[in-house]
């Protein structure tokens, strides 16, 4: 049984159905959690995306200055959330951080998802030796731990930015491919699909146009849960010193990293970027619990 | 219930094999390779090769794939190029370290978030049911790394109620016969040397019990919720059992089959948590042996070392997979 399954009772709106996605829409928005998540997320995305404007200071201005014998004033008018060991300003680098953990998920969970989702597909649509050839593949590959798959995969390709959005994307492959397996193999039976081959639709354009955009939806919702883990897998990385190799990249796992010897005189240097990968990664989740919830046909229109 | 096992255990050949290609590989993808790793600035092509010939690197592949499974199969990977002692004899050391911290993590997982997660699905929708989907909510969305230095700022720098590092005091000398060192200061007799190990656990196990926790909370809850609304609980209340014979008999032993589902997918999860966390407390484990292993490419612990973690991941899911069978009948059959 399913979570999603198990958590339906949490669910009890009664709405005629308007389609799959005008129901999940509908649903999302009377769901505070979600909309909490999502407007977090919304305001982190135009952060990153106006940093230059909206930081204070560069991130990778040095105000040696301002240090004091042991590291490190607090936080005060000028800098908000304090400097961190170079004179660096904390808040400046927060939010410039926000474009790197972004793009580390969404670039991340991008590449798990497309070859996950080429492979899924193919197994689930062609079936036989393929299929089996497929899915062993899969097994293995998810017998071994995700994260220490990750960290064998950066000690061959050597740390860096670049390195951890692969790692991280081969990781996430089979879980999508995995999913879409499974949600093609329950579409292909569909009655709209043998009426497309039995009028001579091609293999691949009932594939592209009839049984993806119908097998999506619980690829979505895991693709929002991975977003999560992938920020927070990829801060980890960084901590056991698999991140950018440039100390000075205002990357939050890298922040917390290198300020963690500081942790007695300035604890808040480690804490602020903890704190953000945390409250992004929640948020993130109640979206993607949101989306679940909103996406199960098996909750459509239930009393 | 045979055929079960044995269809299962035949399962674990490709798996193994497709697995040791898969190491065999990955080790030969390593930048750099052993030679330069052994010989660093001293690297001349002369010396190179002989190290390659040495390690039988100048052979074919199917060659050198043989000789990696015959090492495999026998435990014998040498020694470590930096502690000089047998990869196997590590092995033995290391490995009971991260085993008994695994189970504390995953006993703090289970004696917290089993009622946690069930007193939620009794109190559905109130404040307790909020607090649960609250502390499952952090729970997931926080690195254990940062949840790991938390706690020590807190409980080991700041109030010093707990030790911030290692396994044991460095001033308790007793035996390791098993290198479980709670089982060994039993085995002494020494009182104080268990509490000592346990006290070195604790911090860690919380650490690395977190995700589990949230996850077994929230299955919990769901599975409750499931349940409890199920004809057999309404006749049982019907009939006058007492409310905690119900939530026993029951509720809580019919929702134990998702929760065990879960509990199997979580070894995979301690495993990985536990670089992190061993990392955080200096505590000499399996998961800070590879890492540190993989820096220093250590080319003997890495052959060895990820092969083993391999193998035992492969046959835990076994168990789990076994067990499932043991508990549901209806997985034994299909």
């Amino acid at each position: 049984m399913s979570v999603v399954e198990l958590e339906a009772r949490d669910v009890a709106i009664e709405t005629p159905s308007m389609g799959l996605w005008s129901d999940a829409w509908f649903r999302l928005r009377r769901n505070p959690a979600a909309i909490v998540g999502f407007c977090v997320i919304v305001v982190l995305v135009i952060v990153a995306i106006f940093a230059p404007l909206l930081a204070p200071f560069g991130p990778r201005d040095q105000n040696l200055s301002l240090l004091r014998q042991g590291c490190c004033p607090g936080l005060s008018h000028d800098h908000l959330f304090g400097v961190d060991e170079l004179g660096r300003d904390e808040l400046s680098r927060i939010i410039f951080g926000a474009r790197f953990s972004l793009l580390i998920g969404v670039v991340s969970v991008s590449v798990g998802f497309f070859f996950g989702s080429i492979l899924g597909a193919i197994s689930g649509f062609f079936g036989g030796w393929i299929d089996t050839a497929i899915m062993r593949l899969v097994d293995i590959w998810l017998t071994i731990p995700g994260f220490l798959m990750a960290i064998g995969i950066v000690a061959v390709l050597g740390p860096g930015l670049t390195q951890i959005m692969i790692a991280i994307g081969v990781i996430n492959v089979p879980l999508f491919a995995r999913l879409l397996r499974g949600s093609v193999l329950a579409q292909r039976e569909n009655d709209f699909v043998l009426a497309a081959r039995s009028v001579g639709v091609p293999k691949r354009s009932i594939l592209a146009a009839h049984i993806l955009p119908n097998a999506i939806s619980p690829v979505i919702v895991q693709g929002t849960l991975a977003l999560a883990t992938a920020i927070i897998d990829a801060a980890g990385l960084g901590f056991l010193g698999l991140g950018p190799q440039d100390p000075s990249t205002p990357e939050w796992g890298t922040m917390l990293t290198n300020t963690v010897r500081f942790l007695q005189t300035a604890p808040h240097l480690a804490i602020i970027p903890g704190l953000a990968i945390v409250i992004t990664a929640i948020s993130i989740n109640l979206i993607g619990d949101g989306l679940r919830e909103a996406l199960d046909p098996k909750l459509r229109g239930r009393g | 219930m045979l055929r079960f096992v044995v269809r299962r255990l035949l399962l674990l050949v490709p798996i193994l094999l497709g697995l040791s290609i898969l190491v065999f590989f990955w080790i030969r993808a390593l930048p750099g390779g052993p030679a330069s790793a052994l010989l660093g600035e001293r690297a001349t092509p002369q010396a190179v090769a002989a190290i390659r010939h040495q390690y039988g690197l100048d052979k074919p592949i199917p060659v050198q794939y043989w000789k990696y499974l015959k090492q495999v199969g026998t435990f014998k990977f040498g020694n470590s190029s930096t502690s000089r002692q047998a990869v196997s004899t590590e092995f033995k050391q290391r490995f009971p370290a991260t085993v008994e911290l695994s189970i504390a993590a995953g006993l703090f997982a289970l004696v917290f978030g089993i009622p946690l997660g069930f007193i939620a699905a009794k109190r559905y929708q109130g404040p307790i049911d909020h607090v649960s989907l609250v502390v499952s909510l952090v729970g997931i969305s926080t690195p254990i790394f940062f949840l790991a230095l938390i706690l020590k700022y807190i409980f080991a720098v700041k109030l010093g109620w707990l030790p911030s590092v290692g396994r044991i005091s460095p001033l308790i000398d007793i035996p390791h016969p098993t290198n479980f060192y709670l089982l060994d200061s039993l085995l002494d007799g020494n009182m104080s040397a268990f509490v000592d190990v346990g006290k070195h656990l604790v911090l860690p196990a919380i650490a690395l019990g977190s995700i589990p926790l949230a996850i077994i909370a929230r299955i919990t809850r769901a599975a409750v919720l499931d349940v409890q609304n199920e004809d057999y609980v309404r006749t049982a209340r019907a009939k006058g059992l007492p409310p905690i014979t119900v939530d026993y008999r029951h509720v809580l032993r019919n929702a134990m089959l998702p929760i065990s589902t879960i509990i199997g997918l979580q070894v995979g999860l301690l495993l990985s948590g536990a670089v992190l966390t061993e990392t955080v407390f200096a505590f000499p484990g399996i998961g800070s042996w590879l890492v540190d292993a993989i820096k220093a490419r250590n080319y003997p612990v890495i052959q060895g070392g990820v092969m083993f973690v391999a193998i035992i991941v492969v046959f835990v899911n076994l168990i789990v997979d076994l067990s499932y069978g043991l508990l549901n009948p209806k997985i034994r059959l299909s």
